[in-house]
């Protein structure tokens, strides 16, 4: 058995592997769930039904898919380009902090709503893109490789904050509760659904996805960033500016991972605590590759992992599975993803 | 000062020093036989997590510690007979590959584990590893107890380290095994097969990790919680760099490394005023300032990161 290369893989395989991958991770994860003694079916079952069945869970599903949009384009913007960043995690919770820190300056406090938030959603991805500069820096510079670098940088980023919101940023109302000031009013994102927690930070993430489309398909710098990723020889050869291209790439990526974490605190938590993200970094990660990299198809990736984990919540209630087993089919589901995009570039010959 | 002297002049600090190392002898030295046969593992992470896992749950069961041990070695095994499959055949992208094992491996170890105590509020603990202290040289002073009266897993990692260093540089076998990390074309030409070696080398590297994960469940700690793993995984890949890639360096570096953290748990507890989270982010900004000092210098495996297909260049 050989595998030989398509010439060109066809577009309508290219757009069915992420079902595919998906159907063998659900069938994966199927087996664990009769192991445990339940019907997978009925699981998934109740997993839509928990998820999409109600105004309540859907709310709650597209409330969890906000910030999965985010750290999942933090993820394909970089990995396009070829730069490691899996520090999405860290650059997440330091989004969340430079909010809180910037709710406490009560100049900010004061301003008229719209410029507040605006305002502090800069600095959350001011501070996303500092976490990854970092790393990026150590590369140009030192040649040393992000990818260890970013993995541990989440650590000391979680670490930082636990810092602050125990120290500086503690809030003395919280009964000795670890956890941040709480964001000023004028900062707190207006909801989407009245009696749920679903907030505009859904809109502001779906138009980041289409902006990252735009400047990915459509502008000089978005072609530049590719060929850094396919060929960095071939591509400085052809007179890109590698350096220049990787921070502008990092900016992006940091960015939108800062972005999520401000918004998780601006339009649900309210304040910043060190369980603020249930690993929302690295679920970018596989929502990107689920996504195949694309920015659009990144909105559905995360709508499928959001409609898991949420489904997956009222699912364990009900039939005793642990709801860890969202997390082992999302993680399957990268897997066999990885699998599926093979399939469509090669043919297995005999 | 006299207090710095106090805590360095104290047995039961070095005597730490290599309880803390063992876990990172065993990921390193997986880590670094993946790497040398060419293919990058960040499953470390997962494995570890897993390893710690199925050492806890064998020996909650019923099994003995040896027992235990040998289980998450098999179950290492297993997932890096996984990443092996989709990194050498099919040549995917081994970062990926290696992140979507970690992450598969520690979802699948705390729904195992979440299963098997479905309700219990603390984790149940197990009867760990007792102290071996080697009759006669455990009766040296101040060495005795720092080298010679440790665990029996803390004895098989500095065996394997002897072991590996040897069968690297002195076997047939490892010379085949660098010469598939350097150029697995020409280890091709010479009728040895690299596809084959790198899986191999793959499962016994991610079984010695999901060994130092057990380690943690069964002689450093007594049970199993999640995120126990904190990173040691990912300190591991960055201890490989600062060793070279050579197992003698890499056992300095897990010692050098478990030394500085042994000491600032100390350290802890005698400094007032400073945060404790600086102190537990040393390890992390160490492993870091470790890869700046040793990245250029480092001389990587020339293959790492490059998927061999016959006949393909």
């Amino acid at each position: 058995m050989r595998f030989e290369r398509r010439d060109h893989p066809s577009r309508g395989l290219t757009l069915l592997a992420p079902l595919g991958a998906i159907l063998a991770a659900l069938l994966g994860a199927g087996v664990l769930i009769a192991i445990a003694g339940a019907n997978p079916l009925e699981a998934y079952g109740l997993i839509l039904k928990g998820a999409l069945g109600s105004r309540l869970g859907f709310s709650e599903m597209l409330t969890r898919a906000t910030p999965l949009i985010l750290t999942g384009l933090a993820a394909a913007v970089a990995f396009r380009a070829r730069l490691w960043n899996i520090g999405g995690e860290g650059q997440f919770y330091m989004g969340a902090l430079a909010v809180a820190a910037f709710g406490m300056i009560p100049a900010i406090a004061g301003l008229p709503a719209p410029l507040a938030i605006l305002l502090c959603l800069i600095a959350g991805a001011v501070a996303g893109m500092v976490l990854l500069l970092l790393p990026l820096g150590l590369r140009l510079k030192f040649g040393v490789d992000e990818v260890v670098t970013t993995l541990l940088l989440n650590f000391v980023a979680v670490l930082f904050v636990s810092l602050m919101i125990e120290g500086a940023m503690k809030d003395p109302l919280a009964f000795g509760w670890p956890q941040s000031v709480p964001v000023p009013d004028s900062a707190v994102l207006p909801k989407l659904m009245e009696r749920t927690r679903l907030h505009a930070g859904l809109v502001i993430a779906v138009v980041m996805a289409v902006a990252v489309w735009w400047i990915q398909s459509r502008t000089v710098f978005g072609m530049r960033a590719r060929a850094a990723g396919l060929n960095p020889r071939a591509a400085s050869f052809a007179g890109v500016p590698l350096g220049r291209t990787l921070i502008v790439v990092a900016c992006l990526s940091g960015g939108m991972a800062g972005l999520a974490g401000a918004i998780e605190v601006m339009g649900v938590k309210g304040y910043v605590s060190t369980d603020l993200s249930p690993s929302y970094g690295y679920s970018g990660i596989i929502i990107a590759m689920l996504a195949n990299l694309n920015p659009l198809g990144v909105i559905a990736a995360a709508l499928f992992s959001a409609v898991m984990f949420v489904g997956a919540d009222s699912m364990s209630r009900a039939l005793g599975i642990p709801s860890y087993i969202a997390d082992v089919t999302v993680a399957l589901s990268l897997l066999t993803m990885l699998v599926a995009i093979f399939l469509t570039q090669y043919r297995i010959r005999k | 000062m006299s207090t710095l002297l106090d805590i360095l002049s104290s047995i039961g600090m070095w005597e730490a020093v290599l309880r803390i190392a063992t876990p990172l002898i065993f990921g390193t030295l997986g880590v670094l036989l993946c790497e040398r046969v060419g293919v990058l593992n960040l499953g470390i992470e997962g494995i570890m997590t897993f390893g710690a896992m199925v050492g806890w749950l064998t020996v909650y069961s019923g099994g003995d510690l040896w027992t235990g041990m040998l289980a998450a070695a098999a179950a290492g095994a297993l997932f890096g007979l996984l990443h092996a499959m989709m990194t050498v055949p099919l040549g995917l992208s081994q970062h990926v590959t290696g992140l979507g094992i970690t992450l598969f491996a520690s979802s699948l170890s705390y729904y195992i584990f979440r299963l098997a105590v479905p309700t219990a509020s603390s984790p149940p603990t197990v009867t760990p590893f007792k102290p071996l202290p080697i009759p006669g040289l455990s009766e040296i002073p101040f060495v005795g107890p720092v080298l010679f009266s440790q665990t029996p897993p803390t004895y098989l990692a500095l065996a394997l380290v002897a072991l590996l260093a040897f069968g690297l540089y002195r076997t047939p076998l490892g010379l085949a095994l660098r010469m598939t990390g350097e150029n697995p074309h020409a280890a091709d030409a010479q009728g040895l097969d690299p596809i084959g070696l790198r899986i191999g080398a793959i499962m016994a590297g991610s079984a010695l990790m999901a060994m130092g994960g057990a380690f943690l469940t069964l002689a450093a700690f007594n049970s199993f919680f999640p995120t126990m793993i904190q990173g040691r995984g990912w300190i591991c890949v960055a201890l490989v760099v600062f060793a070279s890639w050579r197992p003698q360096r890499a056992l300095l570096g897990a010692l050098l490394f478990a030394f500085f953290d042994a000491f600032q748990l100390r350290l802890q507890t005698v400094v007032d005023g400073v945060p404790y989270q600086l102190f537990l982010m040393l390890p992390y900004l160490l492993s870091i300032l470790a890869l700046i000092l040793m990245a250029r210098r480092a001389r990587v495996p020339q293959a790492l990161m490059q998927p061999y297909r016959r006949g393909e260049r």
